[in-house]
């Protein structure tokens, strides 16, 4: 049994979790929901070891260090902070129509990282510049922000469908909660994303700080992630003081997702020199 | 100047509206997305190549091609810290009044749409003993009025918390402060020192400044060391800082661990290998087999003990073609020995018994050749940090507050009904009004009305 292994299962796992909510919430059968719960919550269990197991590994190839080091392992934090967000909020407000559209994102971050030709899951040795305790404060909150984010780009989209369905067929959309309770989740999600963000962000500064002496270089990477800060800044001043709820938070907040998305993935395309992180 | 007077200045009013607020923080996203499309801080020459020339001319003059460091975009944070500071200023009162209100009446709370009803078949009288207790374990404060009709609980939580949006406002100028303090009074320069030798100046990133630091550093030491597979591991300097002839500091510095020293910082950024300034040769007879060894320095001429030949080291190149190929490092001199032909020769590092082919009386080879390092030091001041980092933990401890903490009224209200008592469980919350209708169910539930 090696983490690689395990990790196969886990992305296994959070598909079937991911059909069995969209199943239970398309056929209205409840005890497919409470299988895809079971099934998210050892698809979690599954992750955790898995990423526990390679930590281990990695300190028995003697290049010890946390699995948070490069685009693979941040993917496979990124699936598990997903499926813990997601399920924290199946426990507190108890809408498992929400499974179906948070736990696709949690399997495609997997899938992403497993079957990508361009992601090794090789363990790789650290260089000298990742060996500091804030890249691993740094990438933590940073991907705890990013899954909030994801869970929110879900609910928005959720409430879109409502929002463009209502009086049709009520069956099927009627199972997803009224339009105000997703309204204040994607609220919550976007809240708990930019604390989240806002302390990535400081990391990073810190430990630019302390690898190179400028806390701020105005390097894409950087800059991406300050832009998705300021459209979620944004968000919280037009619902907060122009009173903007429904459809068009629901827009900011998948508008938002794609400058997440652009931050995360986007930024090697673009002309210049960001270099860590893009292996 | 009263403030009332100061609401009325049009200046004020654009500086306090949070329409300014939107059109700012989308421009400073729009804009900022330019500055990663067009790569900053290039030479005049690259930027020609990629784009032509008056493409360039139009970069240049707007700045483009440093737009951080522009007129304009700095016109948008100003705008953005005046923005913020006038909001505050106007706000302020407002929230100050509801923290500390000043009086110790109890608040207004209506009933709204969370209220929660149920009977209980005691009287108001039986319940407001365990009513009171119940509420006080769960709100800071609390106040009960009584009619005749029966009683009312209204109790208070989370007060202070109308602060934590003041505090997230201001924190973004106090690290706005600190990151100007940094740009007018800091610097940020490098500087490369040979293993055994000292600066005590260094150079300007941005400009071609030098700036004498007051004191010496000096590179004890520079190591690399290196992963099976090839990849770097680790870079070690081990720096001296003399200060008036005393050292005063010692310290070997990695990368993510500086050196600092009087609000100066040392580091480790990259390395190199200095070409080195003397070989040991060996001269070789080809019919005896005889040798000497003898250092030679570059750009001299040195008598060959022992012998009566003088060889002129000339210089040595890091990399040089032979019949078309590459050899690496190499060593160029000239031999002359008495009574004939100075003759050239060259020595190539990685071939040691490359001389032999030349089929001269004397072989030469290199015995020894040490490298020098050099270790790269990124060296910065930065007086705003202190300032920025207490930006950073205000904005987070901020955003905690005004994310996830709430200013909570309550009422509990009994009245004399047939049965018993009629409840009605209410309250306001300033924010998250669905997690706070869950709330209130569980209150109501904890005094007895079930759900
Ligand atoms: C980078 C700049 C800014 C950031 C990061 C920021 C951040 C925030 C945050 C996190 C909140 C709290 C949201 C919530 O309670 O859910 C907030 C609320 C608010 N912001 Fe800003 N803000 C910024 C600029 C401004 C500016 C320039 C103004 C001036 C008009 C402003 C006015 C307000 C107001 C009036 C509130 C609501 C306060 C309340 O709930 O009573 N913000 N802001």
């Amino acid at each position: 049994m090696n983490s690689s292994l395990i990790l196969s299962i886990t992305t296994f796992v959070y598909g079937l979790s991911a059909f069995l909510y969209i199943s239970s919430w398309i056929f209205h059968k409840d005890i497919l929901g409470r299988f895809a719960f079971g099934a998210a919550l050892a698809g979690v269990f599954g992750n955790l070891a898995g990423l526990g197991l390679r930590w281990a590994e990695s300190y028995q190839m003697g290049i010890g260090h946390a699995p948070l080091s490069n685009l693979y392992e941040s993917l496979v934090f990124f699936a598990l902070s997903i499926a813990v967000l997601y399920l924290a909020v199946e426990k507190k407000y108890g809408h498992r129509a929400i499974g179906a559209f948070a736990m696709p994102l949690a399997f495609l971050a997997m899938a992403y990282a497993s079957l990508s030709p361009n992601i090794s899951d090789r363990i790789q040795p650290l260089l000298p510049a990742l060996k500091s305790n804030w890249l691993i404060a740094h990438v933590i909150t940073c991907f705890i922000g990013y899954a909030a984010f994801a869970v929110a780009f879900g609910l928005s989209l959720m409430f879109l469908i409502k929002n463009s369905k209502t009086g049709a067929d009520g069956s099927l959309w009627s199972k997803i909660p009224e339009a105000r309770i997703l309204d204040e989740l994607t609220h919550q999600m976007v809240m708990l994303g930019f604390l989240f963000l806002t302390a990535g962000i400081i990391t990073g500064a810190v430990w630019a700080n302390s690898a190179w002496g400028r806390y701020w270089g105005w390097d894409p990477k950087e800059t991406w992630s300050l832009i998705t800060w300021f459209i979620y800044a944004t968000l919280l001043h037009v619902r907060l003081m122009r009173g903007w709820r429904g459809r068009r938070v629901a827009l900011f907040a998948i508008v938002g997702f794609g400058a997440v998305l652009f931050t995360y993935f986007g930024v090697n395309l673009l002309p210049g020199l960001h270099s860590y992180g893009s292996q | 100047m009263t403030k009332k007077n100061l609401s009325e200045f049009p200046l004020w009013k654009f500086l306090a509206s949070i329409r300014l607020t939107i059109a700012l923080l989308l421009l400073l996203a729009a804009t900022s997305i330019i500055g990663t499309l067009i790569p900053q801080g290039g030479s005049p020459g690259d930027y020609v190549r990629q784009y032509g020339e008056t493409a360039y001319r139009l970069l240049y003059a707007f700045d483009l091609t440093d737009m951080y460091r522009s007129w304009w975009f700095r016109t948008l944070i100003v705008l953005l810290t005046a923005n913020i500071v006038v909001c505050t200023l106007k706000r302020f009162p407002g929230v100050w009044k509801m923290v500390f209100p000043g009086k110790k009446e109890a608040p207004s709370v209506r009933p709204g749409r969370n209220a929660q009803e149920f009977s209980d078949s005691r009287n108001p009288e039986e319940l407001r003993a365990m009513y009171e207790t119940s509420i006080r374990r769960q709100f800071r404060r609390h106040w009960v009025e009584t009619n005749e009709n029966g009683f009312r609980i209204v109790a208070e939580k989370g007060r202070w918390t109308r602060l934590g949006v003041t505090v997230v406002h201001l924190s973004v100028v106090i690290l706005l402060a600190g990151a100007l303090i940094g740009s007018l009074s800091g610097f940020d320069g490098y500087v490369n020192i040979a293993e055994g030798d000292s600066i005590d100046r260094i150079r300007l990133r941005n400009s071609n400044g030098v700036i004498p630091l007051g004191f010496e550093v000096r590179c004890e030491d520079f190591d690399v060391s290196f992963y099976d597979s090839g990849a770097p591991k680790e870079y070690r300097s081990r720096l001296q800082i003399t200060e008036n002839g005393q050292i005063v500091v010692q310290k070997d510095i990695i990368v993510n661990d500086p050196l600092r020293y009087k609000g100066i910082n040392f580091f480790q950024s990259s390395y190199g290998s200095l070409p080195p300034k003397d070989l040991v040769l060996s001269f070789t007879r080809r019919d005896s087999g005889d040798a000497v060894r003898q250092k030679v320095s570059i750009g001299g001429q040195t008598d060959i003990a022992g012998t009566d030949l003088r060889f002129y080291l000339r210089e040595v190149q890091s990399s040089y073609r032979l019949r078309g190929s590459d050899v690496g490092e190499t060593a160029i001199g000239v031999l002359e020995s008495p009574g004939g032909d100075p003759v050239e020769v060259i020595l190539p590092m990685r071939f040691p018994t490359y001389d032999r082919m030349r089929k001269g009386e004397w072989i030469v080879a290199v015995e020894e050749h040490e490298h020098a390092y050099y270790t790269g030091l990124q060296v910065t001041r930065d007086p705003g940090v202190p300032l920025v980092y207490a930006g950073f933990i205000l904005l987070i401890l901020g955003c905690c507050v005004s994310f996830f903490m709430a200013h909570w009224k309550i009422a509990v209200e009994v009245m004399q009904s047939p049965g018993g008592s009629a409840v009605k469980v209410y309250g306001t919350s300033n924010r998250n009004p669905v997690g706070f209708e869950h709330r209130i169910q569980k209150i109501a539930a904890g005094l007895g009305g079930q759900k």
